[in-house]
């Protein structure tokens, strides 16, 4: 799954490239009055990483809602790949366009084999009679076994995904993003739940994963993001309250005071 | 396409579950016409068309549970489809008795002169074509099914709401269908049936052959579930019974899967009601009724959802059992229809099958790439409200 020639992790300091994979501009939402998000604008380019970071409430759920189409807009642009209106589709739509999702807590199919998990998520046409006709090639067969291999469950593929550990289940699903071959993937709180070795080995496989994609990391842990070594966007209430490097925006005095001070 | 789909609906438990029910076709038939009677082997001819109702009913929940089982759609209104499909046959039974009705019109079923009306009304043509009524049989119900499906589906009405606009749609079917003007006999229904495509439906060799009949379609349909459910098509199905909005995030559309599944069951429902209708000889508005459309469900729940066999063994099993309580204790009936729902809902949440085969649950063939799933476990994790799983609500909220 990494490609030699694909173009090395941006980092922040970086020539920009001219376009952008995912373009939020003054995003706002509100739920019964209460203001989930506020003016939010974040870019995200291609084969680029970016961690949020930011309190309960921040809006980081409501934002990766809003991208991928479970809640709506009242204000604001959200651009996928320079060009595509997300607020006019729905989620199947926005989901076979390229954006994959990793819900915070795991959600896999807890009643399928690891195998049928990944065939599920695999890259192929989603309709009913597709569907209802599809025999697995031998392509197919190599890229799920692939798959397995860089998730490390390969010897677990004919379990049903609720003998999975916790870790285990992250990684399936994080497999099964990698099965739809998304162009942005949106990760929510991927270690939650994982030992220190896993921790770090699930930072390892994003890290590559961003070789070629754009990846959009929520995370409460910030060994694992300091371990991502990406761009960092805080949030709170809704907006963006600092960005940069990690030691930038954990220098920064707000987000001291309204996040890691806390 | 098509071949690949059949080799795929005759894993080892199809095919052992189609070859009994040949078996069964040819047997029962054979014990009632050639075994003289006087031999233990001789099956009494009132035998013949209560086994071949207890396989339309077991047809019926079959049908319930591709979508319920399944899909985790719980469609308390599938007596509905049976009942249309059952009307759409005995319409064609009408017009075959022609003039040996009371009012001997050639035309007019009895009820109608009765009625005084003058001219057939336009939706009862055709009918008197058998070829015609087959295509309804599957039409009628297959159209209500997309017409019904389609808004609930869309506007994604789930679990228990589904469930009660379902129970509504075949109470509303029910007080329309009671309406003499409606044109289909009113509370009366169609009856008096003469002959179906020229034999007597009385005859006992007309009975053995719809018996036969009636076996060989489920065979037929157990080979279309089976099908279904062995596909990809049946794990995405599987996907959305236990975490919807996650299959949507994959890119599934959920709506459409969902439609599909429901339009299927609603015509394999709609072809079971008219194999019963022939072997009953009556059709009338308490097919519609909502208690009936709730008794298939506690039918396949019985048996064991999420299974092939498990409804077909429920309908039979709980209808047996009904048959015999009916005649030996009526008054406790349905009691203890309510007590065997309770019990299996609490202690048995796969059902008979789920009893059979719990412990010998094996592990996928690591190398089979098409690896089945397994039966419904007990509970299930929902993508986001992770609620638990009850046997009446699939998924009670989004």
């Amino acid at each position: 799954m990494t490609d030699e020639t694909a173009p090395p992790v941006t980092i922040v300091d970086a020539a920009p490239p001219a376009r952008t994979m995912l373009y939020l501009s003054g995003v706002s939402v509100s739920f019964d009055g209460f203001r989930a998000l506020n003016n939010l604008s974040i870019i995200v380019h291609p084969a680029e990483m970016l961690a949020i970071i930011g309190p309960n409430g921040a809006g980081k759920t409501t934002m990766m809602d809003i991208i991928t189409g479970k809640t709506r807009a009242d204000a604001g642009d959200v651009l996928f790949d320079d060009t595509i209106d997300l607020r006019k589709l729905d989620e199947a739509k926005i989901a076979n366009l390229g954006i994959g999702r990793k819900f915070q807590k795991p959600t896999v199919f807890e009643s399928q084999t690891v195998w049928d998990n990944l065939l599920l998520a695999l890259k192929k046409p989603r309709g009913v009679f597709p569907t209802l006709f599809y025999g697995a090639d031998n392509d197919d067969v190599t890229r799920i076994d692939d798959i397995l291999r860089i998730i490390r469950l390969s010897g677990r593929k004919g379990d049903l995904a609720a003998g999975l550990s916790h870790g285990q289940k992250q990684w399936l699903e994080i497999g099964m993003l990698l099965a739809q071959d998304p162009k942005l993937l949106l990760v929510d709180e991927p270690v939650a739940g994982m030992t220190d070795a896993e921790t770090v080995e699930t930072a390892k496989l994003l890290k590559d994963i961003a070789m070629t994609r754009s990846v959009v990391v929520v995370e409460h842990d910030m060994s694992f993001v300091r371990e991502l070594g990406c761009r960092v966007t805080c949030l709170a209430e809704g907006s963006v309250l600092a960005e940069g490097t990690l030691d930038q925006v954990s220098a920064n005095p707000v987000v001291i005071e309204r996040y890691l001070g806390r | 396409m098509i071949t690949r789909f059949l080799l795929r609906a005759l894993d080892r438990k199809a095919i052992w579950l189609i070859v009994a029910l040949v078996a069964v076709s040819i047997l029962v038939p054979v014990a009632n016409l050639v075994v003289p009677a006087g031999n233990p082997l001789h099956l009494d001819a009132v035998w013949v068309p209560l086994l071949g109702k207890y396989l339309t009913w077991a047809m019926l929940a079959l049908a319930l549970d591709l979508v319920w089982g399944y899909c985790g759609i719980l469609s308390l209104g599938h007596g509905a489809f049976f009942a249309l499909g059952g009307y759409a046959m005995g319409m064609y039974l009408m017009r075959q008795i022609g003039a040996r009705g009371v009012y001997a019109n050639p035309i007019l079923p009895d009820f109608m002169v009765f009625l005084n009306w003058k001219a057939l009304p336009w939706y009862w043509y055709g009918f008197d074509m058998f070829w015609f009524a087959a295509m309804m049989v599957a039409l009628a119900p297959g159209l209500l099914a997309l017409l019904f499906g389609w808004f609930a589906f869309r506007s994604r009405v789930t679990g228990v709401y589904l469930s009660i606009i379902t129970q509504a749609m075949t109470y509303a079917l029910l007080l329309a269908f009671f309406r003499n003007d409606m044109g289909f006999g009113g509370n009366n229904g169609l009856t008096d049936f003469k002959d179906i495509l020229g034999f007597n439906v009385q005859a006992e060799a007309t009975r053995a052959a719809l018996f036969a009949v009636t076996a060989l379609f489920l065979a037929a349909a157990v080979l279309v579930c089976s099908g279904i459910v062995n596909s990809k098509l049946g794990n995405v199905m599987i996907a959305i019974r236990d975490a919807e909005s996650r299959a949507r995030f994959l890119g599934y559309r959920v709506d459409n899967v969902k439609l599909f599944a429901f339009v299927v069951s609603a015509i394999i429902a709609g072809i079971a009601g008219a194999l019963y209708v022939p072997q009953v000889g009556i059709i009338n508005p308490n097919e519609f009724s909502p208690a009936n459309s709730i008794e298939v469900v506690i039918w396949t729940a019985v048996g064991g959802r999420g299974t092939i066999i498990g409804p077909i063994l429920g309908a039979i099993l709980v209808n047996a059992g009904k048959s015999y309580f009916t005649a030996a204790l009526p008054d406790y009936w349905l009691y203890a229809l309510g007590a065997l729902f309770m019990l299996t809902t609490i202690f048995l949440p796969q059902g008979i099958v789920g009893l059979v085969l719990g412990r010998g649950r094996k592990r996928r063939a690591p190398n089979n790439p098409s690896g089945r799933s397994e039966p419904l476990p007990a509970r299930s994790a929902e993508a986001e409200a992770g609620e638990e799983v009850g046997i009446l609500s699939p998924r009670a909220a989004e």
